[in-house]
């Protein structure tokens, strides 16, 4: 069967030492990453980890995120495939100059893709190219073939989720009713 | 120390060393006088120090406290953190620290404890502020206690332990990434009832989850009125007393045939606070494959994970047992029950009569446990040690009371059962605490024979000494063509060791002497040693072989013939 890619998205309290207890259900589970991004989320003192990988098993990728999931300190994790998701990627080129001189089909293929010029000179070229990371692949492999890129760097995938609920603000709110409601009961109990 | 009091910790299992010494410094005015709130056990190795406390956590159902010095103290604790984790026993660790401001730069006895302990532990905490204690406290105990309970362990740096700050007092019953016991769902609940009022054969594999959420009631009143029998895992073997009508005997590897064989004809499994351990499992390719499988546990992360569910219940089973006996109509499975008969007679006369009836020949070990289950009416409480003590001890005791089983299920870690027993002899008043060990398991943790002297704990020790390695030995005679390598072990002299201990000792090799002598050891009033020379190269079966099918479970050693 044909792998596929999915987007594991992870939301954390932002302790000491999560990422590592993240990770490590990846290689517990041999399941290999393929982008990690971690960055604060729209949700004070919570972090967000955008991870992909590709798999051909879908019951593992399950397990994956429930085991994620069971850490104390993660709060929500769930895995989406790409039409789920809006994604993005930079990814940053540096190229030979002299070589883009000599195949005026680079640049063609440059201004093919969503991109900036960062830095002429008469050495390299520095571009920053903001898509998808299937695209940002593709221009890779086209450029390799030049043998023109002298360095070459991708950020790691973001992305956001397409529902129009919200479920890890809607998941916090929700427990923080429970446990008020809990406690409610508590004190009723206690005066009766 | 004041936050310790306010959990309501009695006993400390602890070892002190350099960067813990200012909270034993504490300690010395709370364990004594008008400030008096602690007892603190000093063991002999700090692996004895968190055996001691899974074995409190376990017949206690508390959670066992730990108190340790950084470096090499903690890093003796960790076998035990990683032995709490896979059995879900409520244990916190607190270990010294070196200061915060030397920490990274490999000061002495300096372990980077968090990165150490985090795969192996519910929580880790570093407390780098005094201001943090009450708080970071209160989390621990709630985490190890609540939901499927757990190690947790505090990394402790010494300048938070001297420097002064008031004591806030901090009760931490919410932490918002972190759902204790998830809410039982209607309709979840609804289609297992379905599935259970539409069945002709149903099963329950019953796990320590119960023992953990003390829904022993709860579970008998559930099985009694849909007539469901029940198998346990060796871990829930206390969660329904053994001379249940429902009870139909010990799922896994060593288990009973009857259930170990049922489960594979059973039309409709509900899995109650188990795991599906691969000991209990087998082959998974062949497991449950004609059943419906209901899957009852508090832990998400147990769903789909070894056996695929057609319905899952994620909640506490002390609370969704009620409601599914609600739901449930009242039925009578009666010629389902009886059928489990004729295997239950195979078993009794090809390897039970055997094993605890011997006529001639030297001891074993099942004749052993049978009489201590037999004098004890099923009434103690059981440790064993690992390994073919274990098998035996579990399979032949008999459990009348709740959590009175205490063993190493899942890491099957070797010197677990003496500090193990020790514990629970703090956490058990009334009941006797009978531990069983191998000659192998007793070595690794020998040194605790000084914490029973010290201490004067009651442990009821019964060696079932073979000279050998038994369990791996049996493997090498049934899969390693009888290659016996380095499984074979010179003994010392057990009369003289517990001399110098100061533990009553016996010896029986005779079986005519066995009951007076485990009659004396019951009646004795403390500690006391009964070694009993067992033969060498007797084999535990019945056996599901490695990686087989549970189908395949074979009565006798040689081929299975059913
Ligand atoms: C710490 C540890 N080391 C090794 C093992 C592997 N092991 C499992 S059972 C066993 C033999 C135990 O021998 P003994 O304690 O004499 O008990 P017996 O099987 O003879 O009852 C061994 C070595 C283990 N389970 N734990």
């Amino acid at each position: 069967m044909d792998k596929q890619l999915y987007t594991i998205l992870i939301y954390s309290e932002n302790v000491v030492g999560i990422l590592n207890l993240v990770t490590a259900v990846f290689t517990r589970l041999q399941v290999n990453i393929e982008s990690l991004n971690v960055s604060p989320s729209g949700i004070p003192n919570v972090h967000k980890y955008t991870v992909t990988i590709f798999s051909d098993d879908e019951q593992q990728v399950k397990k994956l995120v429930k085991q994620i999931e069971k850490k104390v300190d993660v709060i929500k994790a769930d895995y989406y495939l790409d039409s789920e998701i809006f994604t993005s990627e930079v990814a940053l080129f540096k190229i030979s100059t002299p070589i883009v001189m000599a195949h005026p089909e680079i640049s063609r293929l440059i201004r093919h893709t969503d991109s900036r010029m960062l830095e002429v000179n008469e050495t390299y070229i520095s571009v920053h190219v903001c898509s998808s990371s299937k695209i940002i692949i593709e221009l890779y492999k086209a450029l390799a073939r030049f043998k023109c890129i002298l360095q070459y760097t991708r950020s790691g995938c973001v992305a956001i989720t397409r529902g129009k609920e919200e479920k890890v603000s809607a998941f916090l709110k929700e427990h923080q009713n429970a446990q008020l409601r809990f406690m409610e009961e508590g004190i009723n109990n206690d005066e009766a | 120390m004041e936050s310790l009091k306010a959990q309501g910790v009695q006993t400390i299992f602890g070892y002190p060393g350099g960067s813990i010494m200012p909270v034993y410094d504490a300690l010395y005015d709370y364990t004594r006088g008008e400030k008096k709130a602690f007892d603190h056990i000093l063991v002999r190795h700090e692996q004895g120090a968190i055996h001691a406390a899974q074995g409190f956590a376990r017949v206690s159902g508390a959670v066992g406290t730990v108190i340790v010095t950084s470096g090499p103290g903690v890093a003796n604790t960790l076998t035990g953190v990683a032995d709490a984790m896979i059995d879900s026993t409520p244990v916190v660790v607190i270990a010294g620290q070196v200061g915060v401001g030397v920490l990274g730069s490999d000061a002495f006895q300096e372990l980077d404890l968090i990165t150490v302990a985090q795969p192996i532990c519910k929580w880790v905490y570093q407390i780098r502020r005094p201001e943090d204690i009450p708080w970071a406290v209160s989390k621990a105990y709630y985490l190890a206690k609540s939901g499927r309970p757990g190690p947790v362990v505090l990394d402790f740096p010494k300048n938070a332990q001297v420097s002064k700050c008031d004591y806030m007092p901090s009760t931490v019953n919410f932490v918002r990434s972190y759902i204790a016991s998830p809410l039982p769902k209607d309709d979840a609940m609804r289609e297992a009832a379905a599935l259970l009022n539409s069945a002709q054969k149903p099963l329950a594999l019953v796990g320590q989850g119960v023992e953990l959420g003390g829904a022993q009631e709860e579970l008998k009143t559930f099985l009694e009125k849909a007539d469901i029998p029940a198998g346990r895992t060796m871990l829930g073997l206390s969660a329904l007393p053994s001379n249940h009508p429902l009870n139909v005997g010990m799922l896994g590897m060593h288990g009973n045939l009857a259930p170990n064989l049922k489960q594979q004809e059973a039309d409709v499994v509900i899995a109650i606070g188990m795991r599906f351990s691969d000991r209990v499992t087998g082959n998974l390719n062949t497991y449950l494959k004609q059943a419906k499988v209901i899957h009852l546990d508090i832990d998400n992360a147990e769903i789909d994970k070894n056996v695929k569910t057609d319905v899952a219940i994620v909640a506490d089973c002390k609370e969704a047992l009620p409601m599914l006996t609600a739901l449930v109509h009242k039925a009578d499975h009666k010629a389902w029950r009886d059928s489990f008969a004729p295997l239950n007679e195979r078993e009794q006369s090809r390897v039970i009569e055997k094993a605890i009836h011997p006529q001639s020949g030297p001891l074993l070990m099942g004749e052993v446990v049978n009489a201590v289950a037999e004098a004890t009416q099923g009434m103690g409480v059981t440790v064993t040690d690992v390994g073919q003590n274990q098998l035996f001890a579990t399979r032949y005791s008999r459990y009348h009371t709740p959590r009175s089983i205490i063993t190493s299920g899942g890491l099957g870690t070797m010197g677990y059962g003496l500090p193990a027993a020790i514990g629970a002899t703090f956490a058990e008043k009334e009941r006797p605490v009978c531990v069983f060990l191998g000659d192998g398991g007793l070595q690794m943790v020998i040194q605790e024979l000084g914490t029973i002297m010290e201490y004067h704990c009651p442990v009821k020790i019964v060696l079932m000494n073979n000279n050998f390695l038994g369990n791996v030995r049996q493997w090498q005679n049934m899969f390693f063509q009888k290659r016996y390598a380095f499984t074979h072990m010179l003994n010392p002299d057990y009369a003289q060791i517990c001399a110098g201990y100061g533990i009553a000792y016996e010896r029986v090799t005779d079986r005519n002497d066995l009951p007076a002598a485990v009659e004396r050891m019951l009646a004795a009033k403390g500690a006391y040693f009964l070694e009993t020379v067992i033969m060498e190269e007797d084999d535990v079966m019945p056996m599901t072989p490695p990686g087989a099918s549970v189908n395949d479970m074979m009565l006798e050693k040689e081929a299975n013939n059913g």
